[in-house]
This record gives structure tokens, C-alpha cells and sequence, in this order.
């Protein structure tokens, strides 16, 4: 076992190009946190990449942070915050969820892996974000793409294939992303008792208002403590969010009276939506994150109920729909991706062994999946760059 | 503008391959006469002028992917093109190439409300898409000024932006999915009404890719429900720099606008002459801010920005109180190119983006090219998200000035890049600004972006030309160099 930790662009190069002749992989990792996604590698060597670190720059009016990939996200988010701003697509800590809370979590990993939080549905992943990158290549050479302004369209999008690419078409050394204003309020509207399918019109209406609602969750009885509650999030200057949070809850009056929380206790909540927080605990199920047609949700959950221990929640108006399946030696993956229809199912967490066994991400059709092997085979021919971490045979 | 060479061989089969193509479409879905395929020969950069092999209008998804099959099989050259609106050449044809048309594919297939997105065939018109989803007021967020023309198709092979991008986005983040056609003809779905499609993001490259990857047959797009409120502000400064200070305050102050435009002076007075909707004209330059959403957030949000209007130096500043008085606001902005166009013979468009707060240099940059150049420049300004549109005036009467007006347009750009910005932000590389892509670029980052060209088209028969300055073949592009035995760098950490 050998681990690499080059300290610069120019040795990062030479440890991809020895690889290369070795046609040895190297398996990436920074802060280390999201290991327990995707497929498990055991490759003889790791690339160790905590030396691109550092915020390169940050300009606030023009919305822009250029940082190293390693740098971790605690810093970026602190440096953000000083100057009430964000990264607006919240990104996910999922460090409970696999037991990696001693690690820290860094902004290149989070683009690596494309995650979003609740805010997705406003403001989009973490791919419509990234502005900008630098990288070595799996051909042991050393690039860029994008730029670092907001706007831009000059040459391939590069920077959104690397996001959600887990790493396994270059090592990214440097990323731009945009970042938004915080918002000044939050408030959350919360309905009680309603079953999956009311639940999920009532998230419709409202994301089919005007109120521009930046979060739109479900949680059943069992996941909520208290009983059902179905939750809105609606963020801006604070007489907006109150003028607004009534006018909502207003129009909503079908679905029952609506709880109305305020900043602390808003931010908690939804923090424990983006974390998959309900589902921490249950340390002995199999959690999957399955993306569908907002309407779909609901009838997803229900298949999978009928053959499956499981629980669920909602995040995304519906369009998300977390699974903690018990005691299913595939993790549920034959129930699951057997109810889904359009849309994908990810295995976010389970034993080595199951997501050896199972493909932890939603196999693609032969067409796509052999566009994605050409693909790869351009950026990295010998497949040196995290092997198999997303497909086996990619 | 040199374009890859002919095929003479190709071209001395124009009959043959028209004959063949009109045994897969309806045959009067086929051009070959030479006053039908001249109808094609530029889009609206048309400077450029070049008549197609042959045109092919196919009507169905199926008929595309004919197309697609006959011409890799035979190795033709294709020339995807949507409405024909690209204004950096992106439709251009080639002597030796089908021009394929989708603007038979022009039907709405699906509006869902439920799930707020709608379905529509690459030839549907930006506005179409708006139009069709407004009776239950929604409409297609990304607005190119040209949307009551250009196809949904050609907005997904630009990624086509528009005024009210900074907060909505550009075509990019308001995709949810497409059908498109591979040059062998294999038909694949990207992505669809759920959110994030997994594994590589194809859509994400494929958005932009400027008909160099595949042929787009169908697109999925959100729908967002309109804002119930907008108002706008008309601020007049003493300034480039005060007014630039001020789109930096408002931003800073978490404010962002629907809406942040800029004109300077020969633009204010272009548009002031010809639509008369009252822009004050003793002020260097002009902001439109527009803030659009609930009404309480807006009236808000007005009162702040006017604060920082009046802080930032603003010599005038009017709040917009009824949606007319909000239309006239925006009607002199909407109408600049052609106000532009009643000044000048002739005017070019560059498109280019810098970090905002470089803009008093860019302009007294632009302002000394344009005097050494011998030409007058208005300058558009898309202030919120640092898209600069210098329209520079021109006369292609006159000998040599479309050659003098396309080099200041070069030199503008590599300002752009020069000071943190890029080529283009909206309006793509296409042919126009191909050959500047080494500003920007290395050799090796545009060798990466080539490789991913040959993943999908390996015998680069899609749009060939366009983008890349350097056309390397993808055998030549795949070599990899090994540097094979011990590391070259002895010391380096083993842990």
C-alpha cells in the first residue's frame, strides 16, 4: 500500500503518469468523509490530494470563490458566512450517515459527488454551481475548464461533468463556484396528519405558487416524531418570508392549519432534511436516495412498502424519496429499482459487502452506459483514477 | 474565416445523396436546388455566407436518426440548425455538409403541471414554450432576446441566456431532460422529469456543446409560476464607475435582482432618439434594476436599492409605480440593437464576460481600441452578471471596415480574458470566435475538451469547424504517452 500526497499541480502529474505506466489505479481522497459511497475500492494505492488546499480568492459582489479542492467545507462555509453569503444548493453532510465524523468534508468532494440539499429545487446541484476547475487528468496531464465569472459558455461545460464524476475522470486540484446572498429569514410552514399522497399535492400547490419556496419535505409519522408533518421553507427579507408565509398558508388551508416555525428552529429542521438525519440512527438499514417525477414519489414508496421493511421521507416536493430498508440481504435493490419507473435509486449506505455485490448507482441503459465508457476512456484510458468507484466497469 | 477543406468527392454526389435522403424524409423535405439551399446559407451572424450540400427537414425523431445513420455510414459532414438565430455563426454550413433543419419538429408534447415542466420538440420557439403554459400562469424562464424566434433546440446547443439570468439562470440550470440523436444514430434519453441524472452528466455537456456532440429531438424544461410582482428602477449616473458601484452594492447587499441592465451614453441616446421612453440624457450611464416576486418582498427591496442608488452618486432615479411605466422603462433597452442599427449601417455584436468590478477599465479600454480602430461603439451591458455587448457600428459598404469592426471585436475579447473574463457568455464560440479560443485555453485544455467530441462523434462529422480552432483527429488525440519505470520524482511522499 503506498500513498501518494503530491504537493503540487506538477507531482500530482507525475504520480498519475507513473500510474499509468504501471497501470496501477489510485484510489482519491481528501478530507476522506464519503468513502462509504459508491462501490467500494481496495486499491493498492491512494492518492492523497489534502495539499490543494486554501482559498485562492473570494469576491463577494462578484459572487465568486476560487479554493483549492481540498480545501475543507468548515472554512469555506465560515468565510462565506462572514459576508452573508452561501453556497446556495446546500450542500449534504452525510458524515453520520457513514460514521466518518472525525473526517471533514471538502469542497472538491462535495462537487465530485453533485451533492444538494433541500434547495435544489430552487436553486439547483451542486453542477450548477461549479464555474470553473483545474485538474489532472487520467492521462496524467494537467487542465482547465470554465472560468470565474458567473457567466459563461466558452467551450464544453467541463466543469458539469466533473460534478457527480466521483473522481474518475481527473483529480481536480482547484475549483470556482458560485455563491448566493444568505437569505435574512427563514420560516417554515408545517402541516400535521397528512397521509403520503395529500402530503405530496400539498408540496405541488405550494411549489406551484408564487411564494417561491426554497424547501418542500414530507415526513411521515414514525420518521417525524410527533406525527406526520409536512413542511415548507420560505426564505428572504423578513417581512417578505412573514408576508408570504400567510398568504401561503392561506392557500393551503385545504390541507388543514399550518404551523408556522421560525429561524432556529427552520434552520435545525432542515438541516436534519439535507443530512437524512431521521435515518441516522438506524445504523442496521440499507438507505437509498431514489430521484423521480415529483407526482411519483408517493407510489414509489408504496411499492416498495409492500415488499420491503422500509421507511421513507420526502424531500424535493416528492421528487426525493429516501428508503431505510431492514433486513434485505440486496438492500432492497431488486424491490426498489424493480417500483421505480423513470428516475434512478443510489445506494447511499450499506455494508461493503452489499455495495460490492449490488451497484450501488442506478445501472444505465447499454446505449449510455457505453457513451459513459467512452468518455472515461478519453479522460482516463487506463481507468487509473478510482476504478470502479461508480460502475464496475468504469 | 478558414473552414475545414471541402470534400470535392462529396460534393460531386449532391444528386445522388439528395435522392437518398428523400428515400428517408418526405421527398419535399429535401433541397437541393440552388435557390432553396441559398435560403440557408447564414444565420444571423451574416458575415458568413455558405450554401449547403444539401437540406434535409426531417419531421420525426426517427427520421433524424435516418439521417444520422446514412451520413456516419458514408462519412457526409452534418450541420445541425435550429431557427437560425445564432449570432456567433453556429449554424454556418459547409459546401461538403446536410444541413439538418428542426423546424419540423415543432410540437409540444407535454405540459405537467404536476411535476412543472414541459415537454417540446427542439423546434418550438423559446416563446412558444411560454406561451403555451401561461394560462395558468407559468412560463420558461431563460429569455433570449431573440425568443420570439429562436428554437428551444438552438437555446439547448447555445445555452442561451437573457436578461433575467442572474437569478433564474441560463439555459442550463432550467433543463431537466432531452432525447437526443448520436451521429450513428443511436437514440438516448438524458435525465427527464426527475432531478439530477445519474452517472456522468451528459445533459450538463450536452447543454452548450454547440451541435458538435448529438442532435437534440426533444427537451424537458421547468416551468416556474410567474412572479406576481415586478418593478423596475431607472438610475441615471455620472459615471461607468458610479454605476458600477453601485450593481456591486446592491449585490453585496444580498439583493438579487430579476433584471440588472446597463447602457452607456452613445447606447442612451441611440435608444433614447428612436423610442423615446424618457432615459435621461445628460448621465454617462443608465441602470434598469428590475426586482420581480412577491409584492411585500419587492416594494422592499425597491426602497433598498434606491438607498444605494442615491449612496452610489445616481443623478436620477425613478421607481417604476405601474407595470406601463415598467414596460417604457425596458422598451428603450429591448430596442437598443435596432436603435443602434438606425445610427449605423451596420452593427456587430460581441459578446464577452468580465469580473464586474473591471468594467470602468474595460470600457476605457474599448473606448481608446475603438479610436485607434476608427469606429464608434455602444456599449449593452448585462451589469448583473458581468455580460458586456459592445455593439460596435460599422459600414459594409466601405472597404475594409466589416474587417476593421471584427478585429476591435477580437481585441475586445482578449480584454475580457485578459482581465479574469471569458470569450463569450451567451452567444457561443461557433465559427466567430473559434480562432480565439487560444486566449483562453492551452493546447492540452483544449485537447481535453476534443476528447470528449471524439466520445461521442470520433469521426467528427458533427458541426466540424465550429469551436476548436485546430481540428486533431481522435486517433492522434487518444496516443497516450507513457512514461513508463520508476517515478521521476524519487522524493516524492510514500506514506
Amino acid at each position: 500500500m503506498s500513498r501518494f500526497a503530491p504537493r503540487d499541480p506538477r507531482e500530482l502529474e507525475a504520480i498519475v503518469a507513473d500510474a499509468v505506466a504501471r497501470e496501477e489505479p489510485l484510489e482519491l481522497i481528501a478530507g476522506g468523509s464519503k468513502r462509504g459511497l459508491g462501490r467500494p475500492l481496495q486499491h493498492p494505492h491512494t492518492l492523497d490530494l489534502s495539499a490543494f488546499a486554501g482559498i485562492r480568492s473570494y469576491e463577494p459582489e462578484e459572487l465568486v470563490l476560487t479554493a483549492g479542492a481540498a480545501t475543507s467545507m468548515a472554512e469555506i462555509e465560515a468565510v462565506l458566512a462572514e459576508k452573508r453569503q452561501m453556497l446556495a444548493f446546500e450542500p449534504c453532510d452525510w458524515r453520520a450517515l457513514h460514521g466518518s465524523a472525525a473526517c471533514a468534508p471538502t469542497i472538491g468532494g462535495v462537487i465530485a459527488c453533485n451533492l444538494a440539499g433541500p434547495r435544489r429545487i430552487r436553486q439547483g446541484a451542486a453542477r450548477d454551481h461549479v464555474l470553473g476547475f483545474h485538474a489532472v487528468s487520467g492521462r496524467g496531464e494537467a487542465f482547465k475548464a470554465g472560468g470565474r465569472v458567473v457567466k459563461n459558455v466558452t467551450g464544453y461545460d467541463l466543469p458539469k461533468l466533473m460534478a457527480g464524476s466521483y473522481g474518475t475522470l481527473a483529480a481536480l486540484t482547484e475549483v470556482t463556484v458560485k455563491v448566493l446572498p444568505a437569505p435574512e429569514a427563514t420560516c417554515t410552514l408545517a402541516l400535521a396528519g397528512l397521509d403520503d399522497g395529500a402530503a405530496q399535492r400539498a408540496l405541488g400547490a405550494a411549489l406551484s405558487s408564487s411564494h417561491e419556496v426554497s424547501g418542500a419535505a414530507h415526513l411521515p409519522a414514525g420518521v417525524s416524531t410527533d406525527g406526520a408533518r409536512t413542511i415548507l421553507r420560505l426564505e428572504g427579507p423578513g417581512t417578505s418570508v412573514e408576508a408570504r408565509a400567510k398568504a401561503l398558508g392561506h392557500e393551503l388551508a385545504a390541507f388543514g392549519t399550518a404551523e408556522l416555525m421560525g429561524d432556529a428552529a427552520s434552520l435545525a429542521l432542515w438541516r436534519g432534511v439535507r443530512d437524512a438525519a431521521p435515518f441516522a440512527a438506524l445504523g442496521d438499514r440499507a438507505l437509498w436516495r431514489c430521484s423521480v417525477a415529483p407526482s411519483e414519489g408517493p407510489a414509489l414508496a408504496a411499492l416498495v412498502a409492500q415488499a420491503l421493511a422500509v421507511r421513507h421521507f420526502f424531500d424535493w416536493g416528492g421528487g426525493l424519496v429516501w428508503l431505510a430498508v431492514k433486513d434485505a440481504e440486496d438492500g432492497g435493490a431488486a424491490a426498489i429499482r424493480g417500483a421505480l419507473g423513470r428516475g434512478y435509486a443510489t445506494l447511499i449506505r450499506a455494508s461493503d459487502a452489499v455495495r460490492t455485490s449490488v451497484p450501488p448507482f442506478q445501472p444505465q441503459e447499454p446505449a449510455l452506459a457505453a457513451l459513459a465508457s467512452r468518455v472515461k476512456a478519453q479522460f482516463d484510458p487506463r481507468r487509473i483514477l478510482n476504478r470502479g468507484r461508480m460502475y464496475r466497469d468504469l | 474565416m478558414r473552414m475545414p477543406q471541402p470534400d470535392a468527392a462529396v460534393i460531386s454526389r449532391r444528386a445522388e445523396i439528395a435522392a437518398d435522403l428523400a428515400r428517408i424524409v418526405a421527398p419535399d423535405a429535401v433541397m437541393v436546388a440552388e435557390d432553396e439551399r441559398r435560403v440557408y446559407e447564414t444565420d444571423a451572424l451574416t458575415a458568413y455566407r455558405q450554401s449547403p450540400l444539401v437540406v434535409v427537414l426531417p419531421s420525426t425523431t426517427d427520421e433524424v436518426a435516418r439521417v444520422l445513420r446514412y451520413c456516419h455510414e458514408r462519412h457526409i459532414k452534418v450541420v445541425p440548425r435550429g431557427a437560425g438565430t445564432s449570432l456567433s455563426g453556429g449554424a454556418l454550413p459547409l459546401a461538403d455538409g446536410v444541413l439538418l433543419g428542426l423546424g419540423k419538429l415543432n410540437r409540444i408534447l407535454e405540459i405537467d403541471f404536476a411535476n412543472r415542466c414541459a415537454v417540446a420538440q427542439p423546434g418550438v420557439t423559446n416563446l412558444g414554450i411560454s406561451l403555451a403554459v401561461e394560462h395558468a400562469g407559468f412560463y420558461y424562464a431563460p429569455d433570449p432576446s431573440s425568443q420570439i424566434a429562436c428554437s428551444i433546440g438552438g437555446n439547448v446547443a447555445e445555452n442561451s441566456g437573457g436578461v433575467h439570468c442572474l437569478k433564474y439562470g441560463v439555459t442550463t440550470n432550467n433543463v431537466l431532460g432531452v432525447e437526443l440523436v448520436l451521429i450513428d444514430g443511436t437514440v438516448v434519453r438524458l435525465g427527464g422529469k426527475h432531478l439530477d441524472a445519474e452517472g456522468y452528466d451528459l445533459l450538463g455537456i450536452i447543454v452548450g456543446s454547440e451541435g458538435l456532440l448529438g442532435v437534440v429531438t426533444e427537451v424537458t424544461v421547468r416551468i416556474l409560476r410567474k412572479p406576481t410582482t415586478a418593478r423596475a428602477l431607472l438610475v441615471g449616473f455620472p459615471s461607468c464607475e458610479s454605476a458600477g458601484d453601485c450593481v456591486a452594492s446592491i449585490i453585496a447587499a444580498g439583493i438579487i435582482p430579476g433584471g440588472m441592465e446597463m447602457m452607456d451614453r452613445p447606447a442612451i441616446h441611440a435608444t433614447e432618439d428612436f423610442i423615446h421612453a424618457g432615459y435621461p440624457l445628460d448621465v454617462e450611464a443608465l441602470l434598469i434594476v428590475e426586482l420581480d416576486g412577491p409584492a411585500a418582498e419587492v416594494d422592499l427591496l425597491i426602497e433598498r436599492v434606491e438607498g444605494i442608488a442615491r449612496s452610489c452618486g445616481a443623478t436620477s432615479c425613478r421607481a417604476s409605480t405601474s407595470e406601463e411605466e415598467r414596460l417604457r422603462f425596458w422598451a428603450g433597452r429591448k430596442a437598443a440593437f435596432p436603435a443602434v442599427g438606425r445610427i449605423s449601417p451596420d452593427y456587430y455584436c460581441v459578446d464577452g464576460t468580465i469580473p464586474r468590478r473591471r468594467l470602468p477599465e474595460v470600457l476605457n479600454r474599448m473606448t481608446a481600441l475603438a479610436s485607434e480602430f476608427g469606429l464608434r461603439v455602444a456599449n449593452v451591458f448585462h451589469a448583473g452578471d458581468g455580460n458586456l455587448h459592445p455593439l460596435i457600428l460599422y459600414d459594409a459598404n466601405r472597404e475594409g471596415e466589416l474587417e476593421r469592426a471584427e478585429l476591435l471585436g477580437a481585441e475586445i475579447l482578449r480584454t475580457c480574458v485578459a482581465v479574469g473574463g471569458v470569450l463569450t457568455g451567451e452567444h457561443g464560440v461557433g465559427v466567430e470566435k473559434r480562432d480565439l479560443m487560444d486566449t483562453m485555453f492551452t493546447t492540452v485544455d483544449l485537447d481535453h475538451q476534443q476528447r470528449l467530441k471524439c466520445a461521442f462523434d470520433p469521426d467528427g462529422l458533427l458541426n466540424p469547424g465550429k469551436v476548436f480552432p485546430q481540428l486533431h483527429r481522435c486517433a492522434e488525440l487518444g496516443r497516450l504517452h507513457v512514461h513508463r519505470g520508476a517515478l521521476p520524482f524519487p522524493d516524492l511522499p510514500r506514506l
